[in-house]
């Protein structure tokens, strides 16, 4: 039988300015509880295990089915969801972390800005001539479109960043989640136009040569994106890209 | 005169939407957001998107989809802006197709289209199951193309507190709080949007985000702008039992043909599967053999309703019935409603293909809005509204897979008229004195400081969740006039209770209580437009159903309702319904529409 309570810890930071700390909380099991209502449940009676009064965690969420990344955090050592880290499936106590490759914000959040930027870099859009009726897109079999649906539904979350050694203070690496941004958008037959664009922005220093071949990403993409083949792909690209430029001078 | 800009509160679809066209043209738009625009409410959007494309040679046509949208919608909603939407639609799917939206494809390479609720014809475009996901996507990337270009800056983490507007009433800009450093800014522009969803927070556990409170309508509300049609607000029937939200399973999953069913023995203790068909009740099937398991959302929600808590029918007694899937091949069921099972499988455990789902009705969506003209313009000249936020499209009940439509519809037809708006203007927003702005920008940081300063004993989030509990209990499926009136009761004493609030935070960073407990009020302040809205309605229409009151009354109730602020409440009055398109007519789901007899029509 499980304690009636469920105990979790905390790494709290009320600014980027100030130090960290650790808390503790006892709250109440409920059957099919996720993380997400462990901090719901700190909000509506902010007492830490001892007892002692403290700030509503500070975290970010939005959608809690999974589908829009943002309540990506480092729980028992490993990053993903919150709201689909079902507590019963957690070994306890529960340790909550904000990810470490960001700039914290508060507590658990952090500043995902830079891989909004990344998706700018490598141009990370199908260039359409203008939003008016202008007729049907092109035709795709049934099985491009499959490959591409897997690409496609990468949301940014942050975990290939996070779990990837590349990603540190001293690198500049763009990371796995635009590189295979840039592949789905290569394999467009439209975005297909300004294919060689993205695999300059991927030459350059902190390009996909950075990567160390950790294989981590792959791992712990919440959406199974082939990322590792993505890098592979995109990797082949820009070495044919560089000696066709090499070759012709353009 | 210099060339207008914008401003656009909201980074959804319609948001994003109406940011896409007005950079198109060459303006500048500030865009506003709660999230960095990718991860916008509308990827919860699950089934996909209609436009009738007639690629089945099923003899579908706009003027059919029009047909069956005003007909789901109970013939509430005015006409003519659903007629341009259904026209609009094939050309819409089109467009998101060349801006790389990854839809469904058949052999052949085109296109492909389900079935969906409230139809008899395969008009759904859909990306496996995440299809609002991949046109957020979409629209995501174009606007960053704009974002590169100059012409858009994003604001991501900021939230709207109030429209500034001038001496003559015109919007000129917006009041804004940066969520992060807790500081208010007033911006100017030459036209607002506001698109900034629903309001289901009000409702607690839904299918809906963490910050679809409503707060922005709200707010512009307390500012004199109308808000209609507050009481219909569309129930969704199958949705997943959870702690902190009640995940969405799609309409799609019947689109594809799931069905519904309960054993017909209550007592019945086997697993699922080993029930014989003979000794299961299909009871969409069986009340309603025209539709069956894709009757509207109403309809189907008040059957599940009814089976569970009139007839005692649910599995086990229970409040949940099955949604079955496992008799559709896996490689359908991964290709075509993927996403959706596996937010299934991982939020409950069972795996969906071999197993019937257990699910039950939750809060969805808000048919009522903010009301605007034909135009998207708010009764506040300069002010528009898009999205789940307006009031527009979806009459007393939305078709699936009519929102994502309509969000993309709303944003293009109000870029158009903000855009003729600003142009008429005689002077730019730049040259309107700071007065209005100032004003605005010190009432909005007085109200923080003021609940900043709250030492009380109450709790906002516990007052919020109380909020919801009345909400969900007495203004959803079936409403009765003696609790509606509890419900403002017990609202008013909620009001009572706000000044009794603590802040259970002090600090100045990212202040996510204080961000909270302004909204609370807001919540609160709309929470009355929906329940008093639906006091006052004395019929049953679509969505809003009322046991006492079994019938659609058009003589009396074919008008649509507008809440006016006040201090002492919403102050209601009525409006026509433009019906210049399409006769009234009964709605009943157990026979095809065509048969379905003339109503009586509205007096005057």
């Amino acid at each position: 039988m499980a304690d009636a309570s469920v105990k979790v810890k905390i790494k709290r930071q009320e600014s980027p300015q100030i130090a960290p700390r650790w808390e503790e909380f006892e709250i109440p099991r409920q059957p099919m509880m996720n993380v997400i209502t462990l901090l719901l449940e700190i909000q509506k009676r902010p007492k830490t295990a001892a007892g002692e009064s403290t700030s509503p965690v500070a975290w970010d969420s939005h959608c809690l089915e999974e589908v829009c990344g943002a309540c990506t955090m480092v729980i028992n050592g490993k990053v993903r969801q919150a709201c689909s880290a079902l507590v019963h499936k957690l070994e306890e106590p529960i340790t909550l972390q904000p990810m470490t490759k960001f700039p914290l914000v508060r507590d658990l959040v952090v500043d995902r800005s830079r891989m909004f930027e990344d998706l700018k870099r490598i141009r990370g859009w199908v260039p359409i001539q203008g939003t008016y009726d202008l007729g049907p897109g092109p035709r795709m079999s049934p099985v491009d479109q499959e490959k591409a649906y897997d690409l496609s539904r990468c949301m940014t979350c942050g975990c290939c960043l996070e779990v990837c050694p590349q990603i540190n203070p001293r690198s500049e690496f763009i990371g796995p989640a635009a590189i295979s941004q840039a592949r789905l958008f290569n394999a467009h037959p439209t975005g297909q136009s300004n294919a060689s664009e993205r695999l300059e922005a991927l030459m350059g220093p902190g390009g996909i040569s950075d990567c160390g071949n950790a294989q981590n990403c792959v791992r712990a993409c919440p959406k199974d994106i082939p990322l590792t083949t993505s890098i592979g792909e995109m990797g082949r690209q820009v070495t044919i890209h560089a000696l066709k430029t090499l070759l012709t001078g353009k | 005169m210099a060339k207008p800009a914008f401003i656009v509160v909201g980074g959804g679809l319609a948001g994003l939407m109406t940011t896409i066209r007005l950079a198109e043209s060459g303006h500048k738009v500030d865009l506003l957001s709660f999230v960095p625009v990718k991860r916008s409410h509308s990827v919860c959007a699950q089934g996909g998107i209609n436009g009738a494309v007639n690629v089945k040679g099923e003899g579908d046509s706009p003027w059919e989809h029009f047909d069956d949208s005003v007909y789901g919608g109970d013939f509430l909603a005015n006409q003519p802006p659903v007629k341009k939407m259904c026209d609009a639609a094939p050309g819409i799917i089109y467009l998101l197709d060349r801006m790389g939206v990854m839809f469904n494809r058949t052999a052949e390479g085109l296109l492909d289209f389900r079935r969906f609720g409230g139809t008899k014809h395969h008009r759904t475009a859909f990306a496996g199951a995440t299809t609002g996901q991949q046109m957020l996507y979409a629209l995501d990337e174009q606007v960053r193309r704009y974002e590169v270009d100059g012409l858009v800056t994003k604001y991501e983490f900021w939230e709207f507190l109030a429209a500034v507007v001038d001496e003559k009433g015109v919007c000129r800009g917006v009041i804004a709080l940066n969520q992060i450093d807790m500081k208010v800014h007033a911006m100017r522009a030459d036209a607002v949007m506001l698109a900034t969803g629903g309001p289901g927070v009000i409702f607690g556990r839904g299918t809906n985000s963490t910050t679809c409170t409503g707060t922005a309508a709200s707010a512009a509300y307390q500012q004199g702008v109308h808000y209609a049609n507050g009481e219909f607000i569309q129930v969704h029937p199958t949705a997943i039992p959870g702690t902190d939200k009640l995940r969405l399973m799609s309409e799609s999953a019947r689109g594809e043909g799931g069905r519904v069913w309960v054993p017909k023995d209550v007592k019945d203790k086997r697993s699922a599967r080993s029930i014989p068909e003979s000794e299961r009740w299909y009871f969409l099937e069986d009340m309603y053999p025209a539709y069956g398991n894709l009757v509207p959302r109403d309809i189907a929600s008040r059957a599940i309703y009814k089976v569970c808590r009139d007839m005692g029918m649910g599995i086990a007694g229970s409040d949940m019935v099955y949604l079955d899937v496992t008799h559709i091949p896996r490689k359908d069921l991964d290709r075509k409603l993927g996403g959706i099972l596996e937010i299934y499988e991982k939020f409950v455990g069972d795996d969906p293909h071999d197993e019937p789902m257990k699910i039950f009705p939750a809060y969805h969506y808000s048919m009522g809005g903010i009301w605007i003209d034909f135009d998207h313009m708010t009764n506040v000249p300069g002010l528009f509204a898009a999205g789940e936020c307006d009031y527009q499209y979806h009459g007393a009940n939305r078709l699936g897979a009519n929102s994502l439509l309509s969000c993309v519809i709303g944003g293009e037809v109000a870029a158009a008229a903000m855009t003729k708006f600003a142009g008429g203007l005689e002077k730019r927003s730049e040259a309107v004195p700071a007065a209005p702005f100032d004003t605005e920008k010190k009432r909005q940081e007085e109200i923080y400081a003021r609940l900043r300063a709250m030492s009380g004993s109450e709790n906002p989030f516990v007052l919020g969740e109380e909020l919801a509990a009345t909400m969900r209990n007495n203004v959803s499926i079936v409403r009765e006039n003696d609790k509606l009136k509890e419900t403002d009761a017990k609202l008013l004493e909620l009001r009572e209770r706000f000044s009794k609030l603590g802040i259970p935070d002090k600090g100045q960073w990212m202040n996510q209580s204080l961000i909270y407990m302004k909204q609370l009020w807001n919540m609160l302040e709309l929470a009355r437009v929906i329940a008093l809205g639906a006091l006052a309605r004395d019929e049953s229409r679509g969505a809003h159903y009322k046991p006492a009151f079994p019938e659609r009354d058009d003589p009396k109730w074919l008008k649509t309702t507008k809440a006016t602020w006040s201090k002492e409440g919403p102050v209601f009055s009525y409006e026509p319904v433009d019906i210049s398109l399409l006769p009234l007519r009964v709605r009943k789901y157990d026979v095809d529409k065509k048969a379905a007899g003339p109503a009586v029509a509205a007096k005057g």
